[in-house]
């Protein structure tokens, strides 16, 4: 038992608390103004504040009642998901549809204890003809089916 | 009578045939998506946004609220057969629901939410029509001090009814406030929390901090928790309640919408504090009060209809005021301002096909519901079925296309990501972030009304309390904090929520 007794409360209170000093630190330059005639740094100066402040208390409270553990963090699973996505943002563009989302599948499917391959390529496959039809053809949004790599 | 008329308008707007064909695709488009487990009405409403954007402001709308309703309906729907309520507001129904369900009632348990929604639904459709527009005109009345009052005293109520932690509740939407203020600031033009980015300088879109926290955030916490679900039912029949139930459920399923009705034009309650309520003072009052959580009927019957129509009203406070009360609510009116809509008082004077259109279409909505639901029920039991490991890339998909075609920007789905990550963490921490998506969307308005108040009374901060719809306001808000700091509320409210264990 170490002497953060509520981690919950106490990390959450590390996080408003960063936030919270990093907004007042960043709205420095904007400019206070005054009552009357507010300027850009007021209001998130004051909120800023407000986050830290209520960082400190819930970081401070947590040495004082007891909660449960936060757990295991799941960093593989999280890699995975939010590698998956930020990569469909690199290629949708350069490699297109057809490269972008077979992989944001595959890579994302990867995450689960129960991944096969073969049915998560067939799944991409499933997926990006479904997508083709229906949100280019379809809903006209406009995204590259083969990217700039392939002089699309 | 004006009402008549009003409606009469908005019959004949929600009655021509493309828009009664979007209202049905609404529904069954928001049921589809709603029934899979994981995914509740603000991520199903973002995932399907875009697909909107090319039509008439007035289809999109109805087709929007249509999803909503369809999402939640499926929600009840999952948690009666699975056991596994996509979203908090049917929580409460999966205890009784899902008993029913294993007693070999999923058919009568379904059947009860259908009606007890359409009941509800019809009802507190016509409150909408009644109270809309006397509240319309009160709110036409408002300058900038009494937005700025309203505004704080639907962020004090939003605390009061949060779930969870009061410190946090606070905490969230502070945060969320802040975020909102990301982006050009309108006055001075000067850029803020932007780190030089061009992207920011408008702004982070509502659409990718909700499908972020609650589309890929909640994926990746299903993940950790990855397990088998059990499904009871491959085959749903005896649908039709008896006479016998039908009298057994009138009673819960009025008080479910008078309460739900209530609830959910208070900001931060909507359906969830509905459903909740409901269920506890159903427990409390019902005759047949020893077999809750064992399979009562009317365990399904006044949670859905609170939670419905909980889920209408909370369109007043949005409708009349263009205040959200609610995420789905705040991605309603991200939808209006994508249609070029300023949502206000205004809306019902200058739009008022629109308006009415909007209003009819919920109840014909609801009717849609009912009957299609019930039929469509093997369909659905289809859905439920398909597993997890095979879903959520789908739902991965749906995300990053619908973020990317916002603003067709790379940017926004790199963000969406970053804010996935956010959602995990807040789940991991037990931060709640439906208060952070109402602070998000009330920041810029709080802080614009508050610097338009300053500047007409020349900053002279007693303009608040000086004009007496503020004060009352600022009163209210005042009463509300010391009530949820007095021990007797907190425990009142504890009890509330003590429903889920």
């Amino acid at each position: 038992m170490s002497v953060i007794r509520h981690p919950k409360d106490f990390w959450s209170g590390v996080m408003y608390l960063a936030f919270g000093l990093a907004a007042v630190w960043l709205a420095r330059d904007y400019g206070m103004g005054s009552a009357g005639r507010m300027g850009p740094g007021y209001f998130p100066t004051v909120l800023g504040a407000l986050l830290a402040l209520i960082g400190l208390i819930s970081a401070v409270r947590a040495f004082f009642g007891d909660g449960e553990g936060i757990g295991r963090f799941a960093l593989g699973e999280v890699a995975l998901v939010l590698g998956a996505v930020l990569l469909f943002g690199f290629l949708v563009r350069s490699a297109g549809l057809v490269v972008a989302l077979p992989a944001l599948v595959v890579i994302g499917a990867f995450a689960s204890k129960r991944f096969r391959l073969a049915p998560s390529l067939l799944l991409a496959a499933g997926l990006t003809v479904f997508s083709v039809l229906v949100f280019v053809k379809g809903l006209g949004v406009p995204m590259p089916m083969l990217g700039t790599w392939f002089g699309g | 009578m004006e009402i008549l008329a009003n409606l009469w308008l908005g019959l004949e707007t929600a009655m021509s045939l493309a828009n009664l064909a979007y209202c049905l695709l609404g529904v069954f488009l928001g049921t589809a998506i709603g029934v899979l487990p994981g995914l509740g009405p603000v991520a199903t409403i973002a995932m399907l946004l875009p697909a909107t954007f090319g039509l008439p402001p007035v289809a999109a709308l109805i087709m929007l609220a249509g999803i909503y309703y369809g999402a939640q309906y499926g929600g009840s729907t999952t948690a009666i057969l699975v056991n596994l309520p996509g979203e908090s507001s049917s929580v409460v129904t999966a205890l009784d629901g899902y008993q029913m369900a294993r007693q070999g009632h999923a058919g009568k348990a379904l059947a009860t939410a259908a009606i007890g929604s359409f009941i509800a639904g019809t009802l507190s459709t016509l409150l909408i029509a009644f109270f809309a527009p006397p509240l319309a005109d009160v709110a036409l009345t408002f300058g900038p001090a009494e937005y700025f009052s309203l505004m704080v005293l639907g962020l004090v109520a939003s605390i009061v009814l949060a779930h969870g932690s009061l410190l946090h509740a606070v905490g969230m939407i502070v945060f969320g406030l802040l975020l909102g203020l990301v982006g050009t600031d309108v006055n001075s033009g000067t850029a803020r929390y932007t780190f030089d980015l061009p992207e920011l300088a408008d702004g982070i879109n509502f659409v990718v901090v909700a499908m972020g926290v609650f589309g890929i955030g909640e994926i990746v916490r299903n993940l950790e928790h990855e397990m088998t679900r059990e499904v009871m039912i491959k085959r749903v029949t005896g649908l039709l309640p008896t006479r016998e139930d039908f009298r057994r459920i009138i009673a819960p399923v009025l008080r479910g919408t008078a309460l739900g009705s209530v609830l959910g034009i208070l900001p931060g309650g909507g359906a969830m504090l509905a459903s909740f309520s409901a269920y506890a003072l159903e427990k409390k009052v019902s005759p047949n009060a020893a077999n809750f959580g064992k399979g009562a009927i009317e365990g399904v019957a006044a949670p859905e209809s609170a939670n419905n129509a909980g889920a209408q009203t909370s369109f007043i406070p949005m409708l009349t005021l263009g205040i959200p009360s609610n995420p789905v609510m705040a991605l309603m009116i991200g939808a209006m301002i994508i249609q070029g809509i300023q949502p206000g008082p205004a809306v019902m004077t200058e739009q008022p096909t629109l308006f009415w259109g909007l209003i009819v279409s919920m109840w014909i909505g609801n009717f849609f519901l009912l009957v299609l639901n019930l039929p469509l029920i093997g369909l659905w039991v289809r859905m439920i079925l398909v597993p997890y490991h095979l879903l959520y890339p789908a739902i991965l998909v749906f995300c990053a296309i619908g973020v990317f075609s916002l603003n067709n920007s790379t940017f926004d789905v790199h963000l969406m990501a970053l804010f996935g990550l956010a959602g995990y963490v807040f789940a991991k921490l037990d931060c709640e972030p439906a208060p952070l998506m109402l602070g998000f969307i009330l920041g810029p308005m709080m802080e614009e009304y508050l610097r338009r108040a300053l500047l007409l009374s020349k900053g002279d901060p007693s303009v608040f309390v000086t004009r007496p719809i503020s004060a009352v306001m600022l009163l209210l808000a005042l009463a509300g904090l010391i009530a949820v700091l007095s021990p007797a509320l907190r425990r009142k409210r504890d009890e509330a929520f003590t429903e889920d264990d």
